[in-house]
């Protein structure tokens, strides 16, 4: 831990370097290398297996018997794999819908109390160090988010859907800023979500410790923050918009590689 | 009477259940996905016609119905407001802040928040700023490269007011239509763009 607190340290005086830097491609690229095994996500990753483990709640119980999806208590691989159908709930959940499933079945927590409270706000920030503890162990695997049952192909067409959908005051959609290759916004390169390479680069290196704003995000603040710019109406946490745009990319990203925890701009 | 009373309920569920498939399954479930937060609130997911046609992945890439392509060019030309006494210019360097703000109409901003231009997110426009995106095409020497006649002039104004009077589905705003920026902060654009002492054209 003391290792990781000197990382942290460390990080946040080249954070503040960058937050000037011109091109922040380039110097961002030079901070991946610079702390390529000490990406301040550790953190949280370190806090989130803590979490998983200890018992607590109104059950007084551990996640160790979460199913992810490759059975109880089973982590490794599961991010990879991730959003997919559960027959439990009868629904395709992503990583944090179904940690929250957990959540309130294992250790009787109120899951509207965690969709209601914001980001890093109340037991939503246990749920974003577990989500850290999780795609840790996906780390260098292929993605395979599957395709197979009916409400997940259901949700991958929604998913299209959602992603060219216009509206707002801007007319923009998903499709506006990741529908084309080789664009950017200002310095930002757009991955293009349509395609498997694209697919891959956003899918495969979120959630991320995004150093613009020293701290890490789920896929469901990714998302949240895209739609803010998009200059929609809030979409709700784990709603069923945010899941299918995460069964789209990642089907769309099959077989690219898990980079998880990302380090971004 | 008794038949009576069977009918009407058989007539209400008919009913209700022909109003439930008008709005499709994917509508329901986007629509219920989302809150209103701030100055974000949910009639921003009411579509119009040009948002609808252009939700269609086919139409987005220049494909698609061309009829329907060119009715909607149509109703989009007839919003364009030509500016008040014929004044198109401003001051370039007011032109050059708009074009640099990205801000305005987020959830995290207030209703009295100046919206930018956001020009620069997708244009390079003066080469001195490398921070520009590359959604939308280059504007450097916009002006120097077409002059300044009455069409160019006009085109350009109407395109900046609603640029999908010329393209059905272009990524650009409809900067005057949604009223993102006012007559007089569109005018100062238009001097960025075409004003011979702007930067852009030297």
């Amino acid at each position: 831990m003391t290792r990781l607190k000197s990382i942290f340290l460390a990080s946040l005086s080249l954070i503040a370097g960058l937050a000037m830097a011109q091109s922040a491609t380039d110097e961002i690229a030079k901070y991946r290398e610079m702390i390529a095994d000490g990406n301040p996500a550790e953190l949280y990753e370190a806090a989130g297996e803590e979490i998983w483990k200890q018992p607590m709640g109104p059950k007084n119980a551990t996640l160790e018997k979460c199913d992810l999806g490759k059975g109880p208590g089973i982590v490794k691989g599961a991010a990879a794999e991730l959003p997919r159908y559960f027959k439990d709930t009868n629904k395709v959940q992503d990583l944090e819908s179904r940690i929250i499933t957990c959540m309130e079945k294992l250790q009787g927590y109120d899951a509207k109390e965690i969709i209601n409270a914001g980001f890093e706000k109340g037991k939503r920030k246990d749920v974003e160090a577990i989500v850290a503890y999780v795609v840790t162990h996906s780390k260098g695997m292929k993605i395979n988010v599957p395709n197979k049952h009916p409400k997940e192909k259901e949700m991958y067409e929604m998913g299209k859907k959602a992603f060219y959908f216009q509206g707002g005051p801007m007319d923009f959609s998903c499709a506006s800023c990741h529908g084309e290759n080789n664009k950017r916004i200002r310095l930002q390169d757009l991955p293009n979500l349509t395609e498997q390479k694209g697919a891959a680069l956003g899918f495969g290196y979120w959630p991320a410790y995004r150093v613009s704003s020293g701290n890490f995000w789920t896929m469901q603040r990714r998302l949240n923050d895209c739609y803010r710019q998009q200059r929609f109406p809030e979409p709700i946490y784990i709603s069923d918009v945010t899941i299918a745009l995460s069964v789209y990319m990642g089907v769309n990203a099959k077989g690219g590689e898990m980079n998880t925890p990302g380090l971004k701009r | 009477m008794k038949k009576l009373t069977l009918v009407i309920p058989a007539i209400l569920i008919a009913l209700s259940t022909s109003f439930a498939s008008a709005q499709s399954n994917f509508e329901k479930m986007h629509s219920e996905s989302f809150k209103a937060n701030g100055i974000a609130t949910m009639d921003r997911l009411d579509q119009d016609e040009t948002q609808k046609f252009c939700s269609d992945p086919v139409n987005l890439a220049g494909k698609g119905d061309p009829k329907k392509r060119e009715a909607i060019e149509k109703a989009n030309l007839a919003t364009i407001k030509l500016p008040a006494n014929g004044q198109y210019f401003g001051d370039w360097k007011e032109g050059e802040a708009i074009a640099q703000s990205g801000r305005g109409a987020t959830w995290t901003d207030k209703a009295d928040t100046v919206v930018g231009g956001g020009c620069y997110n997708c244009h390079q426009i003066d080469k001195k700023e490398i921070s520009h995106g590359s959604i939308g095409p280059s504007l450097w020497n916009y002006g120097k490269l077409r002059g300044n006649s009455e069409a160019v002039v006009q085109y350009t104004w109407g395109k900046i007011y609603n640029s999908k009077a010329y393209n059905a589905c272009s990524n650009m705003p409809r900067i005057g239509h949604y009223k993102l920026l006012n007559e007089q902060q569109m005018r100062h654009v238009m001097s960025l763009l075409l004003d011979p002492k702007s930067p852009v054209n030297q």
